[in-house]
């Protein structure tokens, strides 16, 4: 089952990659792939987190995630370090799929460059980006 | 270049199948999902718009004798209404092509060949076809082709369209849409069922009657997984002309006392032992290998992934790959470089997947 309908929530921050950020007071951050992602990769069948304590550069590939047929890398929208990951989806990588703002969470950071926010899309600037790609 | 459309293509389309250039043809990929189209032909019954593949007619007092020459296997062996899996070789040994032959009549044959070799093939035919009696005609814009398998495939099939099906390995001279068509039991998937060659302007009424009966729209995504676990070869993946048939694990379908071109590179290859061989693995923990994945085993270069991908049925990594002879054995530990990660696999045996009994 995957999420039918695409949907970008207005609580996010988007990078042009498809990888979203939810910021969480001053300088933390939860980080996923969006409903476009998920949806042009097709079900997800294997997500490599990185380790607690690993540091990820914006516009840098922090993770990968497969499905049968593809390998994507994951963009860090933002630098920071990993402070959490998500092991659930190590189990369940389906949930990438069902619920990617969800239980479909990758990873947890401390950012280092909160400033880096700026630059990111909001909902509508990411689905402009979306229709005109 | 644009590529070809097969005569299901609104089909596709209407049913929101995702659509990926293959061999020059635009073809569905998937529609819902790969894993819920790998299950459906594992478990009820799927089904496959092969259109893309070609058709060659035979036809000649000398077909049986220009197939013999051309074809790996035994030729001899096929009655009418019969199927046969050859090879075709270069003078070197290397596979050309991996195809089915089908026997129509006494001095008649339709060949079905992957898309991506079959303009190819359709030229090395003809090249060797001028020392025979034999006509080589190029029949793939007669045919479309539905593959339609899985355990309830054959009831379904016999059941919708009303007509009686060949047995295993055998082929069946049918009106299907009111037009002649063939059904043959042959398949790609490791599961029973059936292949339709019918005529492309009743393409889409009997797809659209297949679907009403029941069986599940599946793409070339799930065709991969399903041929995978039963350790099938692909052709451009597993099977190419820098590899002879005994290394490829196909010297089960040479017969070189019949004197087929590249019989003699395929014998000696057969006595000498080849270098490498291609065998199947299994990913032990996480990770799914991809072509073109190198193997290791003692940190040393052992061969390389030639198909790789997520197994459904298994749900972990799976792959066939080329590895040196010595460690082309069931148990071997290896490990598959996966874009820098070393992931630890075992040689497995044929087939990977094998149906509960």
């Amino acid at each position: 089952m995957t999420l039918a309908e695409a949907t970008y929530p207005e609580d996010l921050l988007y990078h042009p990659e498809h990888d979203w950020a939810r910021l969480e007071g001053d300088d933390q951050a939860v980080f996923g792939i969006t409903w476009y992602a998920q949806d042009s990769l097709g079900e997800v069948v294997f997500y490599d987190p990185p380790e607690v304590g690993a540091t990820v550069d914006k516009d840098s590939s922090y993770a990968e995630i497969e499905s049968v047929k593809a390998v994507s890398d994951v963009i860090a929208p933002m630098s920071g370090e990993v402070v959490e990951v998500n092991d659930a989806l190590v189990d369940n990588p389906e949930k990438a799929n069902e619920d990617p703002y969800g239980d479909g969470w990758l990873i947890k950071v401390r950012l280092t460059q909160p400033s880096e926010a700026e630059a990111l899309h909001d909902a509508a600037e990411y689905r402009k980006l979306l229709e005109n790609s | 270049v644009s590529e070809r459309r097969t005569p299901l293509y609104e089909r596709h389309l209407a049913l929101g199948a995702k659509l990926v250039p293959f061999a020059g043809w635009e073809m569905p990929v998937l529609y819902e999902g790969i894993r819920e189209e790998h299950s459906a032909v594992r478990t009820h019954a799927g089904m496959f718009d092969v259109s893309h593949m070609g058709e060659v007619e035979i036809e000649g007092p000398e077909a049986l004798a220009f197939l013999q020459r051309v074809l790996s296997n035994d030729v001899t062996a096929v009655e009418i209404g019969g199927a046969q899996y050859s090879c075709l070789c270069n003078e070197e040994g290397g596979v050309l092509d991996d195809l089915f032959a089908y026997r129509l009549g006494s001095d008649r044959y339709l060949i079905v060949t992957n898309a991506a070799n079959h303009a190819a093939d359709l030229d090395w035919l003809g090249r060797w076809s001028r020392d025979f009696d034999v006509l080589v005609r190029d029949v793939a814009d007669r045919y479309a082709m539905l593959a339609v398998q899985g355990p309830h495939a054959r009831r379904i099939v016999a059941g919708t369209l009303g007509i009686e099906l060949p047995a295993r390995m055998r082929l069946a001279t049918v009106r299907i849409g009111g037009r002649p068509a063939f059904a043959c039991g042959t398949g790609y998937t490791g599961e029973d069922g059936v292949e339709l060659l019918i005529d492309p302007e009743v393409a889409a009424p009997i797809w659209v009657e297949l679907l009403d009966a029941g069986v599940v729209p599946s793409g070339l995504g799930a065709r991969d997984t399903l041929r995978l676990e039963v350790c099938f070869p692909l052709h451009g993946n597993d099977l190419s002309p820098d590899r002879n048939p005994i290394e490829a694990g196909l010297g089960w379908c040479c017969a070189e006392e019949t004197g087929f071109v590249g019989a003699e590179a395929v014998a000696r290859a057969r006595a000498e032992g080849t270098a490498e061989k291609l065998a199947p693995f299994r990913i032990e923990g996480a990770g799914i290998p991809r072509q073109g994945n190198p193997v290791l085993a003692n940190s040393e270069p052992a061969g390389i992934v030639t198909s790789g991908s997520f197994s459904p049925s298994l749900e972990v990594g799976i792959g066939m790959a080329y590895l040196r002879a010595d460690l082309a054995e069931s148990g071997t530990e290896i490990e598959i470089d996966v874009r820098g990660k070393r992931r630890a696999a075992r040689v497995g045996s044929k087939p990977l997947y094998e149906k509960e009994r």
